[in-house]
């Protein structure tokens, strides 16, 4: 078949793939970001096109149809999607996103094997065995990245409690599926393809080790684990990429699974988690769910809007760390009102950036760049660390457990050794809370009853639009 | 661009087409491989080079660039119905092109959404 010695084909699917890296590359800066993502799309149009031109002899008007009714309905919800969805939901919005990817990553792969010859694979019955090899594993790891993203969607999203929930002998469980899924995938490649129920056993069985794997690990802990769903919806890609020998796919697939992982590390590191107990997944459950730390009576200064309004008016600068409650109560907007008021009383405002702040990477950036706030006043744990001790106001709302500076000192502390923003340096933290709940860690956070802070018990939204009022 | 530079490239995109072969000839899937390989190296790079603040735009982009497995599912849906098998590949492949097209059209035009909201101060 003409489509499958092509030279001029391959050409155009590398540039694709570099189009892809241009993508990516471009997120070194907002500035050129834009024209980043611009490179994103004419990428994918060159990989679709030159598709659609070394296909054309076989698309009939039935593949057409089949074609157009699916782009017309699939990037008809993208489209709608994408534009109406809240920034705060962006976590469930990427999560679903890698199902998807995984969910096409299986069906690819059954048809490849259902169909060898259209792909240039073999016959039915008798595939080249390196092709099955991919394809299996292609469809595994999509299995596993469908259901595994379902469920950190669902936590996400709220529909499932974002408590860990412990299955027993939960390691040994998946080891066995894991097991179970190699099994398959030898007897399949014995059988040249020809026992499909060994392709569909592997498949369900990575279907339900996504489910085991992610329903262990803590709403807080999602950000790894949205990040680690993001590497394997890349590995899948890569592994189909083998399949129909396509450069766009392979190249994709790299850089995707290499994103995923380096965000999944970075994200690690902001937690103190080792990579590996991540990767075996079951973590977030163990010490937390032990440690649901009690009330603690001890004093704490309780303040007002109008106290936190004094304060932050007088002071010269002024930081602001913001967590994920800012966006459960949608404050960002508020808060940047506050600021915009601080600014014109002359204070210098900035805002410190946590690594795992909120529930994926670079969420806060996120919200805060919808409230129109300049990324040049946003700055990250390592650049502003330092910077508390000149200040005269650290303002934390929504956070907790990334403030807390037992992991700095106690050594029996489950968050000992993460990083964490050293906001008792200023000279007061002002401190909005819901209540004198501990974090999600379940640990008492020694700052609250700290004689430099004073806590601001509401709801952080409304707690914001009163200082704005008190200004 | 000068005219040798010029030249060696356009010699080398002409010589490319033998290469290709000739490395598929030996085997195509180490071939691949090194594609492979060399593309993990990139990313490495590429994505570290990436500002922390725009680690969600990135997860939403790669979403949106991973989607190019619909290059697969095109080629699932253009199987023949009278090969063995070709109906089936068609039925999985259309919906494969459903799947892929939310997210190509949905992660681009939420990442673009969310780039155009990162301003310098002063914009």
């Amino acid at each position: 078949m003409e489509q499958f010695t092509s030279t001029w084909a391959p050409l155009l699917y590398l540039v694709a793939g570099i189009l892809f890296i241009l993508a990516l590359r471009g997120l070194s800066s907002p500035a050129t970001s834009r024209k980043g993502n611009r490179n994103g799309m004419i990428g994918m149009a060159i990989a679709v096109g030159t598709t659609l031109v070394l296909f054309w002899q076989s698309l009939d008007p039935v593949t057409w149809g089949i074609l157009a009714a699916g782009v017309f309905v699939g990037g008809g919800i993208g489209a709608v999607t994408a534009r109406k969805i809240p920034m705060t939901d962006m976590p469930q919005l990427v999560a679903a996103f890698h199902s998807l990817v995984g969910l096409a990553a299986v069906l690819v792969a059954a048809a490849a094997l259902y169909a060898p010859a259209s792909f240039d694979i073999g016959t039915v019955g008798s595939l080249n065995t390196a092709s099955l090899i991919e394809l299996a594993l292609g469809s595994a790891i999509g299995a596993l990245t469908f259901t595994g993203s379902i469920i950190a969607f669902a936590k996400l999203n709220g529909n499932m409690s974002g408590a860990p929930i412990m299955l027993p002998a939960r390691h040994l469980l998946n080891i066995a599926i894991a097991g179970g899924i190699i099994a398959m995938l030898v007897v399949l490649v014995m059988s040249g393809g020809s026992a499909t129920w060994a392709f569909w056993g592997l498949t369900v069985l990575a279907l339900v080790l996504g489910v085991t794997l992610i329903i262990p690990i803590g709403g807080a802990d999602m950000p790894v684990v949205v990040s680690m769903l993001n590497s394997y919806s890349g590995w899948a890609a890569a592994a189909l990429g083998f399949t129909l020998g396509n450069f766009a796919l392979i190249i994709t697939g790299a850089l995707v699974g290499s994103s995923g992982a380096i965000l999944s590390y970075i994200m690690c590191k902001g937690m103190n988690r080792s990579f590996i107990s991540v990767i075996l997944g079951g973590f977030g459950g163990d010490d937390a769910a032990a440690a649901a730390g009690g009330q603690d009576d001890r004093p704490f200064k309780r303040g007002s809007a109008e106290d936190a309004a004094f304060i932050m008016k007088n002071a010269s600068k002024v930081i602001i760390v913001p967590g994920y409650g800012m966006a459960v109560a949608q404050a960002q907007h508020a808060l940047k009102e506050m600021c915009d008021k601080l600014k014109e009383e002359g204070v210098d405002v900035k805002y410190a950036i946590h690594p795992v702040a909120g529930r994926m990477p670079g969420h806060m950036n996120v919200l805060l760049a919808e409230a129109q706030v300049p990324y040049d006043e946003v700055f990250e744990l390592e650049d502003i660390n330092s910077d508390f001790r000149n200040s005269e106001v650290a303002f934390v709302i929504g956070a907790n457990d990334v403030t807390n500076p037992s992991a700095k000192t106690d050594k029996t502390s489950p968050i000992y050794g993460m990083p964490v923003l050293d906001v008792e340096n200023a000279g007061t933290v002002l401190f909005i809370k819901r209540s004198m709940g501990s974090g999600y860690a379940g640990i008492q956070n020694e700052l609250f009853f700290r004689d430099n802070t004073m806590m601001l018990l509401a709801d952080a939204k409304k707690m914001v639009e009163d200082i704005v009022k008190a200004l | 661009m000068s005219k040798a530079l010029l030249t060696t490239l356009l010699a080398s995109t002409l010589a490319l087409p033998a290469f290709a072969a000739e490395a598929s000839a030996t085997s195509p899937t180490v071939f691949l491989a090194a594609i492979f390989a060399m593309a993990c190296f990139v990313g490495y790079y590429v994505v570290w080079s990436v500002t922390p603040a725009l680690h969600t735009p990135l997860m939403a982009v790669t979403n949106a660039i991973s989607s190019v497995i619909i290059v697969g599912a095109i080629v699932a849906a253009a199987a023949s119905g009278a090969l063995s098998g070709g109906w089936i590949a068609k039925g999985l492949g259309g919906i494969a092109v459903a799947l892929a097209s939310v997210n190509i059209f949905g992660g681009f035009l939420v990442t673009q959404r969310m780039l155009a909201m990162y301003k310098k101060k002063g914009d």
